[in-house]
């Protein structure tokens, strides 16, 4: 423990050095991009997915088949990255499954080199994200739907209200406060991209546009050995995404408090 | 009950059906084609088209890993690390979980609030290394039970879960001259059962996962567990062979019956086999489980 004390009176102090080293460089730009567009995308179509799910398992009325679907859809949930990626990387390699399908249906003609193109990636990293959580999120909207008041129902289709119609003009108004609060949560994790999924399925090639702010940090410190800086990109990282956490959930308790109970 | 309107629309029932099918596809097929993939021949593979079946089907693969020193013991140090780690997790997440749920106990909020801080902000990378390697656990088998011993978040669940239980059980058992941990003992822990068993299979399934810790902190090859082979496989794929498909579908002319391709397929089924098993469980618990945890916030 020696060589803790020593480090912790004796190192030079740099002030704020290596944080403007990062906030100048142009790595900050790149890196911050990378990571605010791919969690837009995941933000937006991991969204919406689940709703869709969760209206789409309420309709179905053959439950075993609905227990089925249901039971496969979290599969991908519990299964870890390194299991995930090494799935998605398979399934999207120039002879693997998803470019067959897209040669078969003639929507391309080559195989398109999904992982190897930096302008995929964002898309990329959503589709998996999306695909990884949309049938464990679902459940939460199952379960607020679970709770509208069946009548609601009846007497709607008693004034000759289609399915359509009530799903539109019931069911969504219903699961609104849950859909605000959710959405509201997911903007507070808009820095908390995960750190597996972009440093599995990147590589050097589409190192452009697959570079967060983890990654990035991870890459100096570890790889590299430049302890000092890794560290400031990553307290910046904690400092800015423990501020937005803090504030988004603050406005989700008010959220809460006035239009749910 | 509005379930028994039917639909009179049929395209909706069409499309409704329909969009489950795709739902089922899109979620089971990925984890079917690999499993297929590694029963196929390795150079008979990349000729791709292989959807859901193996078209030259081999157990070679499946010899070639469970002969393979090192993925044997990547699967015995990952088998240790979840025997290990997922009783001692749970005996210090339910200690706490109990003295944290006690109104009495001084200190409470502040304590509590302590705890929940590190949910929300953590140093980062290099801050945590350089407490690891300070408190020399680098390349020592309890760096991968030590710094997960407790999890913030599961604790908080076994608390609420606690706080839920109706206190004359532990009154009536203090009039019968029981101590704190015999009460904890006896009468606590096995009340708990319920949200003790989601916890124990969270926390399996995280060892069993769990890579990180592997790749970062140890170099030692005997610490290098069942999912940090995998990420070396898959980073070896990526960097490595991505661009030379065609140099390998020149070589699979050849018939090779395994390749590093094949292999990281097998490891893959092999590492998702035990989530496979303990699948039934998962489902019953982890809903459960979310719904306390929704209910916390």
């Amino acid at each position: 423990m020696g060589n803790f004390w020593s480090s912790l009176f004796h190192s030079k102090f740099v002030g704020l050095r290596w944080f403007e080293f990062f906030f100048s460089g142009q790595d900050f730009i790149r890196v911050m991009r990378n990571t605010l567009a791919s969690s837009a995308l995941t933000l937006t179509i991991g969204f919406l997915v689940p709703i869709f799910i969760a209206i789409l398992l309420n309709e179905c009325k053959n439950l075993s088949f609905k227990k089925l679907v249901q039971t496969s859809s979290y599969l991908p949930y519990f299964v870890s990255w390194v299991i995930a990626s090494n799935i998605i990387v398979t399934l999207l390699s120039s002879n693997g499954a998803i470019n067959q399908l897209l040669m078969d249906l003639g929507i391309t003609r080559e195989s398109i080199l999904f992982l190897q193109e930096g302008k995929y990636f964002w898309w990329v990293i959503a589709a998996s994200n999306t695909w990884k959580d949309m049938g464990y999120n679902a459940i939460i909207y199952l379960a607020a739907i679970s709770a509208i008041n069946p009548e609601l129902f009846e007497s709607a289709s008693v004034d000759g209200a289609g399915r359509l119609r009530q799903i539109w003009n019931i069911l969504l108004p219903a699961i609104k406060p849950t859909m605000v609060i959710l959405l509201i949560l997911n903007v507070g994790n808009l820095l908390n991209t995960g750190f597996d999924q972009y440093f599995l399925l990147g590589n050097s090639m589409t190192r452009d546009f697959s570079d967060v702010i983890d990654t990035y940090s991870f890459r100096y410190g570890i790889q590299n050995n430049m302890y000092s800086y890794a560290t400031a990109v990553g307290l910046f990282k904690s400092a800015v995404a423990f501020i937005l956490v803090i504030t988004v959930n603050r406005i989700a308790k008010k959220f809460e408090t006035s239009h749910l109970f | 009950m509005y379930m028994k309107n039917k639909i009179p629309n049929i395209t909706g029932k069409v499309f409704v059906y329909l969009m489950l099918t795709i739902l089922f596809v899109v979620t089971f097929f990925p984890f079917w084609n690999i499993f297929v993939l590694s029963l196929n021949e390795a150079g008979d593979s990349l000729r791709g088209g292989i959807m859901l079946w193996p078209r030259h089907f081999t157990f070679e693969s499946y010899i070639t890993v469970f002969h393979n020193e090192e993925i044997f013991a990547a699967a015995k140090v990952t088998i240790l690390r979840t025997l290990t780690g997922v009783p001692l997790t749970l005996l210090n997440i339910a200690l706490l979980a109990y003295g944290l749920s006690k109104k009495s106990m001084p200190g409470r909020k502040p304590l509590t609030l302590f705890f929940i801080f590190t949910m929300y902000f953590s140093g980062g990378l290099i801050p945590s290394y350089m407490v690891i390697k300070s408190l020399h656990l680098t390349d020592n088998f309890w760096v991968f039970i030590l710094p997960g011993l407790v999890n913030v978040f599961w604790m908080l669940l076994v608390r609420t879960y606690m706080e839920g239980l109706p206190p004359e059980l532990e009154e009536s058992a203090r009039l019968d001259g029981a101590n704190d941990l015999l009460i904890f003992l006896r009468i606590v822990l096995p009340l708990c059962i319920p949200v003790l068993a989601t916890i124990t299979l969270f926390s399996a399934i995280n060892h069993w996962n769990s890579w990180y810790d592997s790749y970062i902190y140890t170099n030692k090859k005997q610490l290098v567990t069942l999912s940090a082979v995998l990420v070396r496989i898959l980073n070896q794929y990526q960097t490595g062979n991505m661009l030379s498909d065609a140099q390998q579908l020149a070589a699979g002319a050849k018939r090779i019956p395994v390749s590093s391709e094949t292999i990281r397929m097998t490891v893959t089924v092999v590492a998702t086999l035990p989530i496979i098993i303990v699948y039934p469980f998962l489902q019953k618990y982890f809903i459960k489980g979310m719904m306390i945890g929704a209910i916390k916030g």
